[in-house]
């Protein structure tokens, strides 16, 4: 059990129509682990994430999640076995208050949704797991405030209590740092930090590479689809290719 | 002043009637963005069905309405979920699709309706109370309006017990918002959908006997013609929102009462510029929300 891989993609590919999206992407990540995804814009770095999340098929290769080929499953079935994502722009439910935003993780993960008659109470466990979640990343006092009115920073805080309350093996965290005020970052990276610390794989896509550096055991380029380099941040840093597709290649 | 009063309480009567149908095709085009064109079928096939039991248990009699309003909630919910579950769910994200077969199905079950029932309406009676009026500050109300107000605002009242108390509610206020996130969240919204359906269907359904209640008579064509209403009602107050279409239903129908009494019959064309101007104004409805 503990050999396999959390995360493993064998030859992953997208083509839609004419285009190459995804070409033959292969990589593993050990359970436990960070890896930071890195690569210019078009690279293909959500289009990875979507396709570990099942947003969307691959036309090749296959995605495994703790060894179970997860190719073809759909959202719902990749988040039950243990698989949480945020999305690249904040998607809290903002009519909702933060309190429910989590309850409804939590309900996901307590089976609580199943009976459509169900009066959530207080004290319930879905109740106590999501104000459990919402102290771990801060927001404790804003149970009852709507998340539409929180600061962006506290959406991506209230994102990762969701996340949290799923109580998901493999992380994806797509930019989580995106348009978060510089007075807001030390605290999510503290919040990230915690969540791999309790023992999560993390997989990150971040611009920040400042934040990202300092987190994650390996980085992983992606260029035109293709995935670069993976290795650890000095290794990778010092890659010629990934210099030239940063700089700019020579003619 | 007693015209002013008796065409405003009509005209929330006729919203009520409006909100019944509005309802569920807010909720439904909210969370799975579909424009239902089925939902007028699900009217009249309640309408129909609650009527031939209704008066198999006492024509005319209390027993015999309060039995076919029970029929056409049960008939509506039944066959809403019915059309989800076979027609909708094969076609999942494919919206245009999910439309032209709602396009289809009401067009084919208004043939079938005719078919079975015949192409001129049927007269029903009602209870005696029913057809009377009651005096209020000089304005002689219909009695029917009362049992069609008293009846949106328990099913009003009962959604949002619904939307905002039990945990399903909150699925289905979360996935109105958002459907990609609460399938990420490891919830198959797709369950969600077949009780939305459900949920307008019995609405729509309990519309479908009062609005035989409303003209006196039961027809194939009933849903149709409410249904436009209902979708210029589900427009201006926002598609998804049950508060909006709740306003909506109600200001529609004042204002075409009041167009129709003071205008020379206008009321339609009145309800048209309405949504005219909301449109130009607020795009989203009177309580729409952006979609993202």
């Amino acid at each position: 059990m503990a050999d396999r891989p959390a995360l493993q993609l064998d030859s992953v590919g997208l083509q839609i129509g004419g285009a190459r999206i995804l070409h033959d992407v292969t990589f593993q990540v050990a359970t436990g682990e960070m890896v930071g995804v890195i690569g210019p814009n078009g690279a293909g770095k959500t289009t990875l994430f979507n396709i570990i999340s099942g947003v969307m098929i691959p036309t090749s290769g296959t995605v495994r999640l703790a060894g179970d080929d997860v190719t073809r499953h759909k959202v719902h079935q990749r988040a039950r076995v243990g698989l949480g994502r945020t999305f690249q722009t904040s998607s809290v439910f903002a009519g909702l208050t933060a309190g429910e935003n989590v309850r409804l993780a939590a309900q996901s993960k307590l089976g609580g949704a199943t009976s459509p008659w169900t009066f959530p109470r207080a004290d319930d466990d879905a109740s106590r797991v999501a104000q459990r979640c919402l102290e771990e990343v801060g927001l404790a006092h804003h149970t009852g405030t709507k998340a539409g009115v929180l600061s962006h920073g506290d959406k991506r805080k209230l994102e990762i209590a969701m996340l949290i309350a799923t109580e998901p093996e493999v992380v994806l965290l797509d930019e989580p740092m995106a348009g978060v005020g510089s007075g807001d970052v030390a605290g999510l990276v503290e919040v990230i930090r915690r969540l791999h610390r309790s023992g999560r794989t993390v997989l990150m896509v971040e611009h920040h590479m400042e934040v990202l550096l300092g987190l994650v055991d390996r980085v992983a380029v992606m260029h035109h689809g293709e995935l670069l380099a993976i290795d650890t941040p000095k290794a990778v840093m010092a890659n010629t290719d990934v210099q030239k597709a940063y700089l700019g290649e020579t003619v | 002043m007693s015209t002013i009063l008796l065409l405003l309480i009509t005209g929330i009567g006729l919203g009520a009637l409006y909100f019944l149908v509005a309802s569920g095709l807010s909720l439904i085009y909210g969370l799975m963005g579909v424009l239902n064109f089925a939902h007028g079928s699900f009217l009249t096939l309640a309408g129909f069905l609650g009527w031939e039991v209704g008066r198999r248990v006492g024509d005319g009699s209390w027993a015999g309405l309060l039995t076919g309003m029970l029929v056409g909630l049960v008939v509506g919910a039944v066959v809403a979920a019915l059309t989800e579950l076979v027609f909708i769910r094969p076609l999942y994200n494919r919206h245009i699709e999910q439309v032209l077969v709602t396009v289809g199905l009401g067009l084919a079950s208004v043939a079938l309706f005719e078919g079975i029932w015949g192409t001129d309406p049927i007269q029903i009676r009602l209870p005696e109370w029913l057809g009377g009026t009651t005096n209020v500050l000089g304005a002689n109300i219909p009695n029917d309006r009362w049992l069609l107000i008293a009846t949106a605002v328990v099913v009003l009242g009962l959604i949002v017990l619904f939307l905002q108390r039990t945990s399903y509610g909150l699925v289905i206020r979360a996935g109105v918002e958002n459907r990609t996130m609460v399938t990420a969240l490891g919830i198959d919204v797709r369950r969600a959908f077949t009780i939305v359906f459900a949920i307008g269907g019995a609405a729509a359904g309990l519309g479908g006997v009062l609005a035989s209640v409303y003209y006196g008579q039961v027809g194939a064509h009933q849903g149709t013609s409410l249904l436009i209403y209902a979708f210029i009602v589900t427009v201006i107050g926002g598609l998804g929102s049950l508060t909006g279409a709740a306003i909506a239903s109600v200001l529609v129908a004042v204002i075409q009462q009041f167009a129709n009494f003071y205008l020379g019959g206008t009321g339609d064309l009145a309800i048209v510029l309405a949504l005219a101007a909301v449109l130009l104004v607020r795009p989203t409805g009177l309580m729409g929300k952006v979609k993202h």
